[in-house]
């Protein structure tokens, strides 16, 4: 009832094509984006923003970024962290090389340079389908990690091996670096993300989100129809690459604050295909929900034990959680394969109707 | 010119020519190398010997994206619609090939990518207002039933305005209205548009009915060409739709 | 740079032909490493061949089986004894994988199904640790592991025994598949799960004998690890190590599993040894996948896969 969309007609293609048809929509996104820039600011604590809400927004631009190569283009990728670690140590020597920099840029060229680097590790793909491209992003996944070991010139000859994000200032205010406020990395990572979104937005309900999923439906008959596959397929992983490096900066610069290489192993590239999968592959809502529920479920478990009086040894509770997190994957694939994006859909359809029973 | 897949000759020594604004039917045996034909038109198999050409120009080694801008559109015998977007994406998708410019521009949807996205939604609707499938045009294309799918193919082909299009076995699985139908839109796109269309159906009414020319395939060779009426009454032809021993 | 030529290509060569027997050494230690690998990657394959799925819990089940089995020998047990309940734990493992993640999922796409196997694969390592403890492990079933002198080249015993029992496995399955008919419903069922069980195929039958006879090779696989190296988590990586075995092999194929396990266990060897130092060493983590990589861009399907003929 609430959630009629009787009497809103659309006049023109362009209404249509909107992003937000629908202005209940629209509204409830509009003052969502405020909220989220002002109510954390002012209300959250520290513990929030830094282990939830910085990480969420982080990881939902990675899970943007696969979920554009892999959603969309249907190009499976286990190498979003080596990725990401190529946007980290990028930022990082771009940083450290060009102080003068803003921050602003040195992500952007992070990413730039993240998706070269992701067009070189896509060429195999015009050859290579399926699982075996998988496997080939496995290897960028173990390459690009053992490199940034071995040559010690990425971390600028530390001899801890990490790299640590400098302090670094903009327009006042410091951003980054071990004195900056929490509430400004967290702003700086909804800007980012928020902006991104609405980009990856804009390339899927055009001819690149189109081109992207012809070719992951069926791409013998794309390609006779005129999509070029090279093309399409390298313009995904460029994109995508640009992404999750920027994602990867951001993970060391507004998160972290300094990182080995580990951070940025094949586990990073599994948690970011569960948040892609279980937030629903095809939709770039759904990689928000994925990387909301990941970030989400291991503070849930450690937590809820504390919460109804049970104290558990901290080795058994690491056993259930990841029984726990095995368990619910599977769980979540059963009840809904297309993940939480397909779940909100139905539950939209559900509001329309609402309080009616059909 | 003659197809092989490996061992397999698919098509031998077939010479076929198709005059602009034609409507030419291939007809002939199941497996008698139709559906071949038509994907070494499309570029997808290179035939081993002999060329191909295309008003006039040589484009025997063009791969399939490069023959499609030509002007070279087709349907499949299996409907290759693609399934997980709406009917209206699958039709703008045929229209790829219109479509230029930055993704930049397009990752803005601002400016000169905003209004090519309009335009071609503007001719894409003429042709879903030709092909009356108004009321589906938001639907997922998995979802549609076999015959609507047919359509909605035809539909995503005559987005490219295609020169020459390509059409196998658009009628299989339709009941008669829905057959006449699909003839009703064939002819009309010939006289209207002035498209040249070769299609490969087993309906012999239809084949007679519509076509200004036949062409017959056999066991890999064309065994009669010519007017309907006449390859109606070619005993080479009854021959291999009767079944006659081959040796 | 005539001295980078040098040393990529001449130096390494000259070194393996003056020093042939260290060369050999290499070489078998390649091998038997190789076998090694493919142990587990044939349980890979048997489940791939038989349901499509890429079970990427494998590598949990070699070092859940290799803990049951260790865990029941500290508490007492005969090695035979613990061997024969060992893999009763692992058919039962089947049966529950089938009930609970395999039959709900049918006619899912491969990559819900694989990612399934990945939680599979969290669910098996918190609940090995919790019931077994998380401790590495010494295996001793009774296997001589020491190393013995021959032609000039030291070979390890342990190794040896490893590619004998896998080279006998394979022919075994190999056949299995082939030629039984058990074996060829399992190949029906692996190319479409509704076809099959339209014709009648017992899907749920099909799935727990495969499931339970990759159990079985993960026994195989988890004791030849676990003597090697002790039973410990690392064990669960193995998976890793395995796919670029299996990207050589192809994914369906079992003598195909044999091949790709010997040719990354040699060439990952011989590539550590001669040409590693060049690089500073390591190379060990990446140097498969380069490898696979390779032979994938010249045969997309892998040595032994099937042709994909794309038809439209």
């Amino acid at each position: 009832m609430i959630y009629r969309e009787a009497g809103q007609f659309k006049t023109s293609y362009a209404g249509d094509q909107a992003i937000f048809p629908i202005v209940q929509d629209r509204v409830v996104v509009a003052l969502a984006v405020v909220a989220a820039f002002v109510l954390p600011t002012r209300f959250a604590d520290e513990y929030w923003l830094q282990a939830i809400l910085i990480p969420f927004l982080i990881y939902a631009l990675a899970a943007i970024g696969l979920n554009l190569l892999t959603g969309y283009a249907g190009q499976l990728s286990l190498g979003t962290g080596g990725f990401m670690a190529v946007g980290a140590y990028s930022a990082f020597k771009l940083s450290t090389a060009f102080p003068w920099l803003n921050i602003v840029v040195v992500f952007l060229l992070s990413g730039v340079i993240a998706a070269l680097v992701g067009v070189v590790f896509g060429l195999p793909s015009l050859r290579i389908k399926g699982f075996y491209l998988a496997v080939a992003t496995l290897a960028a996944q173990f390459f690009l990690i053992w490199l940034f070991n071995k040559v010690a010139w990425f971390t600028n000859y530390a001899s801890s091996g990490t790299i640590t994000a400098p302090t670094r200032t903009m327009l006042g205010i410091t951003v980054s670096g071990p004195t900056a406020a929490a509430p400004t990395r967290y702003v700086v990572a909804l800007a980012f993300v928020a902006v991104f979104a609405l980009v990856a937005k804009n390339l899927v309900r055009g001819r690149v989100g189109r081109s992207w999923m012809a070719i992951r439906d069926r791409d013998i008959a794309a390609e006779i129809i005129g999509v070029r596959p090279l093309k399409t397929k390298l313009l995904a992983f460029a994109i995508s690459s640009f992404y999750c490096g920027i994602a990867g900066a951001e993970f060391v610069f507004l998160y972290l604050g300094s990182a080995e290489t580990l951070a940025f192993d094949i586990g990073l590239s599994f948690l970011v295909l569960f948040m892609v999968i279980i937030g629903g592959l095809g939709s770039v809502l759904g990689s928000f929900l994925g990387a909301a529920f990941i970030v989400l479920v291991p503070i849930f478990l450690t937590n809820t034990p504390h919460a109804v009086g049970l104290l558990l040894p901290v080795a058994l509770q690491k056993q259930i959680e990841l029984m726990v997190f095995g368990g619910l994957i599977i769980f979540f694939l059963i009840v809904e394969p297309h993940g939480l994006a397909r779940l909100w859909q139905i539950g939209k359809e559900k509001l329309r109707l609402w309080p009616f029973p059909h | 010119m003659s197809v092989r897949f490996g061992a397999l000759t698919a098509l031998t020594q077939v010479s076929l020519e198709i005059a602009r604004g034609e409507i030419v039917a291939i007809i002939g045996p199941n497996g008698a190398g139709k559906t071949t034909l038509i994907n070494v038109i499309s570029g997808f198999y290179r035939p081993y010997e002999g060329r191909i050409l295309f008003e006039g120009r040589d484009r025997t080694r063009l791969k399939p994206p490069d023959v499609a801008e030509l002007g070279v559109a087709r349907t499949f015998q299996n409907v290759a619609l693609f399934k997980g977007m709406s009917v209206l994406d699958n039709i703008m998708t045929g229209r790829l090939m219109k479509m230029r410019g930055s993704f930049l521009l397009a990752a803005l949807w601002w400016g000169p990518a905003r209004r090519q996205e309009l335009e071609n939604r503007e001719f894409v609707e003429r042709i879903i207002d030709f092909l009356e499938i108004q009321a589906i045009r938001k639907t997922v294309a998995g979802t549609l039933p076999y015959g609507l799918q047919k359509r909605v193919e035809l539909a995503r082909a005559l987005a490219a305005e295609p020169a020459l299009l390509l059409l196998d076995e658009p009628m299989a699985g339709m009941n008669v209205e829905e057959k006449e139908d699909m003839c009703r839109f064939i002819l009309d796109v010939n006289s209207e548009f002035g498209t040249t269309i070769a299609l490969i159906e087993h309906d012999m009414g239809v084949v007679m009915d519509i076509s200004h020319r036949v062409a017959v395939l056999d066991y890999g060779r064309k065994i009669a060409d010519g007017t309907p009426d006449e390859v109606r009454k070619n005993q080479a032809v009854l021959d291999a739709y009767l079944g006659v021993a081959h040796d | 740079m005539i001295s980078l030529l040098y040393q990529v290509f001449v130096g390494p060569l000259k070194d393996m032909a003056g020093h042939p027997a260290f060369l050999g050494e290499v070489v078998i230690g390649g091998v038997l490493a190789g076998m090694l690998y493919s142990l587990v990657a044939l349980g890979f394959v048997l489940i791939f061949k038989a349901s499509g799925v890429f079970n990427f819990a494998q590598g949990v089940m070699v070092l859940f089986a290799a803990l049951t089995l260790v865990g029941l020998i500290e508490r007492g047990l005969g090695v035979l004894l613990a061997l024969v309940l060992t893999a009763v734990v692992m058919i039962a493992l089947a049966f529950g994988i089938e009930r609970i993640v395999l039959r709900p999922l049918v006619n899912q796409e491969h990559i819900i199904l694989f990612m399934a196997t990945i939680g599979l694969n969290f669910f098996l390592e918190g609940f090995g640790e919790m019931v077994w403890g998380a401790n590495v492990k010494k295996l001793d079933v009774g296997l001589p592991d020491k190393s013995f002198m021959a032609a000039g080249m030291q070979i390890n015993q342990l190794e040896l025994s490893a590619g004998v029992i896998a080279a006998v496995l394979v022919v075994i399955l190999a056949i299995f598949f082939q030629k039984t008919r058990i074996g060829r419903a399992l190949r029906a069922v692996a190319d479409d799960h509704e076809a099959a069980l339209s014709i009648g195929i017992p899907l749920k039958t099909i799935w727990v004998v495969v499931w339970s006879v990759a159990g079985l090779v993960a026994i195989v696989a988890g004791i030849m690890w676990g003597a090697k190296s002790g039973v410990q988590f690392s064990l669960s990586l193995i998976a890793l190590k395995a796919l670029p075995v299996l990207i050589l092999g192809g994914f369906e194929s079992v003598p195909g599993a044999i091949v790709g396990g010997l040719i990354i266990g040699v060439g990952e060897k011989v590539g550590e040894v001669y040409w590693g130092p060049l690089v500073g060493g390591a190379i060990e983590n990446w140097f498969a996948y380069v490898l696979a990589l390779a032979f994938l861009l010249i045969r997309p399907q892998g040595l032994f896969g099937e042709k994909i003929i794309e038809r439209v």
